[in-house]
């Protein structure tokens, strides 16, 4: 039977992270962006998650996801306000397009 | 009296004018008549000088009142050793004399300028000069020291130099007053130098204590040359202001000045300071040094004569009698006869502002024509001036019962014992010359204005006697030209108190630089101040022999020159009265000789070709210089500056410019390349972030 250890969730963590890094740098779209940073921080909490499981530092580890799961819900909703108000003065929500503070 | 009220009294003489000229030239504008209280000055002290003389006369008659104050004090100068300054006034005899002659024709021409001078626009400005006038020539004649009469000296050339420039909308009349002013300054220069000879030996100004230094042995330098050469350089001051020859050609144009001003300075008193200051300064004169003035005056004396013959202007002529009458009373100081050089500078005084203030008076009535050739018969229109003219010529000719008679018989008597003692023969020759031609002129100038018909009519009939204000000084001025205000005897001077009151000034250079008649007759006898003051009341003249001299040629010396001037009134009569000689005839047959002398022997020709010459061109090489060499200096310094600046105007762009202009394109270029990572969008950031983590890790790891 194929033993799961550490490395394998650090792995997938580290696709997680390169994916919603990639999702956050390329995409136009507010929400898409939102989305990759879910997934950056999802990466981080199943790293937090690992270290706790596989490292000898107590339940801190898995607490500290709880929060950042409590902080993303948080954010999302923000985040989701914000984009709402945005797309109702430019009516669309590419963030690109939205540099009015530039000039 | 006492002596310290006199001395006060003198004090306020002298003073009086300086308080009406500072009055007059402030307030002359506001109140137009206050000329009025300057001619009441003038009459006061004139009043006052009449007091100070009698109190002197009777109470101290040989005694000179000295009131002395120290100036200037610089006490122990390091080198120079004790420095100070006096100051005083002095009355003897000869400025007592003279007090009395500047203030009388000084307050007569104050009063006759009312009418001569009437409707002019600077009537009162004219007055305030007067005054300043007055006050520097009582400043030469009271001082008792070099120091005040050297300021009075060029106080009085100030006054002179404004009012012959008076009239300066005339441009001759601008000139005649620089001419003046330059040159007697000529001659001050020397004076200046004499002065300062004698105070580098005595470190004093005052007379007194100069002479009674000499008296005692005590030479400038320690050798009598030293003295003769103070007692020329002194005397060249004398010759400027006194218009001796070679420094005479001023006086004649100094005639620019209106005719009282004539009057006052260029006849009677100014030009007499130089006589004066001869006479003040007669004791320390050596042999030599006299006998250059004395034939300096004798020169002058003749040049001037010879001149006066030939003008035809009024004025001219009586400037040139006034320079030949000068040269007469300096001639008079250099043979000795001390005495009638000062009598002669009195009675001349009188009689020559007399001729001049009655040539004012033609003038005036004749509206300003001053040409004889346009005068004649005048003596119909105006008798009062006329008769008086006639007393002041016969005055100047020499003709017996007139002052002049009297001094000028002295002088010629004085110049021919001179000359038998020391056989000079010159002077005493060209002196009886002078007489003659005296008369002669003198008549020339009567006939030709008074006499003879009218020669131009128009002229003649607007002429008309002069107002009271300007006859009444002849008359007083013609009855002073009698003898008998001077002596009882008409012939001999000797009889009258001028000659005992004046008396001879007793000469105080060493022995052997005396002439040999005025040696003492005891060589041991020690000179004082007692001396000096017994020698006037003694009368003891130089010696036995020149008295003798004196008393054996009176007769032939007076009846020679009787005996010429009425030869020179007769040539006058019979060329120009009686017409037996026809004097355009008698001109062309001395053609050379009249031009020589109506062109006043050239001098002004020969001092413009030398002197005005030789400046204009020493100017003109200096123009040359400052033109090519000076400004070509500047110029350069100049064309290198603008080089300079050039280049540093070229750096100063190019380089400093430069650097500035690039470090402000460097930043822009600096931030426009920046500016373009600053994009704005998140995500690029994101990704500089990704991308600098890499970079970290690839350095790091």
């Amino acid at each position: 039977m194929l033993h799961v250890g550490l490395e394998h969730f650090l792995f997938v963590a580290a696709i997680l992270f390169s994916l919603g890094l990639y999702g956050i740098i390329t995409r136009k779209n507010a929400i898409m962006v939102l989305m990759g940073i879910e997934l950056v921080l999802n990466a981080a909490n199943i790293n937090f998650v690992a270290f706790s499981r596989f490292g000898n530092y107590g339940l801190g580890g898995q607490i500290i996801a709880l929060f950042v799961i409590i902080l993303a819900a948080a954010e999302a909703a923000i985040a989701l306000a914000i984009v709402l108000n945005v797309y109702k003065t430019f009516v669309n929500v590419n963030v690109d397009e939205i540099n009015n503070l530039k000039e | 009296m006492a002596e310290q009220t006199l001395l006060n009294i003198s004090l306020i003489i002298f003073l009086l004018p300086l308080f009406g000229f500072i009055l007059v030239i402030f307030f002359g504008k506001r109140f137009e008549k206050i000329y009025r209280v300057e001619i009441g000055i003038l009459v006061l002290t004139f009043i006052l000088a009449l007091i100070v003389n009698y109190f002197k006369l009777t109470l101290y008659p040989h005694k000179d009142l000295v009131f002395a104050f120290t100036w200037l004090n610089f006490s122990n100068l390091p080198g120079l050793g004790d420095v100070h300054f006096e100051l005083g006034i002095k009355i003897d005899s000869l400025s007592g004399i003279m007090l009395l002659v500047v203030t009388l024709i000084s307050s007569l021409v104050h009063i006759y300028s009312v009418g001569y001078m009437e409707g002019d626009k600077r009537f009162n400005r004219y007055y305030a000069y007067l005054g300043l006038f007055t006050f520097s020539m009582l400043g030469i004649v009271l001082t008792h020291n070099f120091l005040l009469m050297y300021i009075s000296w060029e106080l009085v050339g100030l006054a002179s130099y404004l009012l012959i420039g008076f009239w300066y909308e005339k441009d001759s009349a601008a000139d005649a007053g620089k001419k003046a002013f330059l040159t007697t300054r000529l001659g001050d220069i020397g004076m200046f130098l004499g002065i300062l000879i004698l105070y580098t030996q005595y470190h004093t100004f005052t007379f007194d204590e100069i002479f009674h230094q000499i008296s005692l042995g005590n030479l400038p330098f320690g050798s009598g040359a030293w003295l003769t050469a103070a007692g020329i350089l002194l005397f060249l001051g004398a010759v400027g202001k006194s218009a001796q020859f070679p420094l005479h050609v001023w006086l004649p144009d100094a005639m620019e000045g209106p005719t009282p001003v004539s009057a006052l300075i260029h006849s009677a008193t100014m030009v007499a300071a130089g006589v004066y200051f001869m006479a003040r300064i007669f004791s320390m004169l050596t042999a030599d040094a006299l006998l250059v003035v004395g034939v300096i005056g004798a020169i002058t004396a003749f040049i001037a004569a010879t001149i006066a013959l030939t003008q035809n202007d009024i004025k001219k002529v009586l400037a040139y009698s006034t320079i030949s009458q000068l040269g007469y009373m300096i001639l008079s100081i250099g043979v000795g006869a001390y005495t009638f050089a000062v009598f002669h500078m009195v009675t001349h005084a009188i009689f020559k502002s007399g001729l001049f203030l009655g040539s004012g008076s033609v003038i005036h009535s004749m509206h300003g024509e001053q040409d004889m050739r346009e005068m004649g018969g005048l003596k119909k229109k105006m008798p009062i001036t006329y008769w008086a003219f006639i007393v002041f010529t016969l005055a100047i000719s020499g003709i017996p019962l007139m002052s002049g008679f009297l001094s000028k018989d002295g002088i010629l008597l004085g110049s021919f014992a001179f000359a038998t003692l020391t056989g000079h023969w010159l002077l005493p020759f060209s002196g009886f010359l002078v007489a003659g031609i005296t008369a002669l002129y003198m008549f020339r100038l009567i006939l030709m204005t008074f006499h003879g018909s009218p020669r131009n009519i128009e002229k003649y009939d607007h002429a008309h006697e002069s107002p009271k204000v300007m006859t009444m000084p002849l008359i007083i001025l013609s009855a002073l030209s009698i003898f008998i205000f001077y002596t009882p005897n008409p012939v001999s001077p000797e009889a009258g108190w001028f000659y005992h009151w004046i008396g001879t000034s007793e000469t105080v250079v060493p022995q052997d630089l005396r002439f040999d008649f005025m040696k003492s007759e005891s060589p041991a006898e020690v000179h004082n101040e007692a001396a000096v003051e017994h020698s006037s009341e003694e009368e003891v003249l130089y010696s036995t022999s020149y008295m003798e001299a004196l008393h054996e040629d009176h007769i032939p010396a007076l009846s020679l020159s009787i005996l010429l001037a009425i030869l020179g009134i007769l040539t006058a009569y019979i060329l120009y009265e009686w017409k037996k000689v026809d004097v355009d005839k008698l001109t062309e047959k001395v053609k050379p000789l009249y031009t020589f002398s109506l062109n006043k022997w050239y001098f002004d020709e020969l001092y413009y070709a030398t002197f005005v010459a030789g400046t204009i061109g020493l100017s003109k090489a200096l123009r040359w210089f400052d033109v090519n060499i000076v400004d070509g200096i500047v110029n350069g310094t100049a064309t290198l500056g603008l080089f300079v600046s050039r280049v540093a105007g070229l750096f100063d762009k190019y380089v400093v410019d430069g650097l500035v202009n690039f470090s402000a394109f460097f930043s822009g270029f600096l931030g426009l390349t920046l500016r373009k990572f600053q994009t704005g969008k998140v995500q690029t950031y994101v990704a500089f972030v990704v991308l600098s983590l890499f970079i970290l890790f690839w350095v790091f790891i």
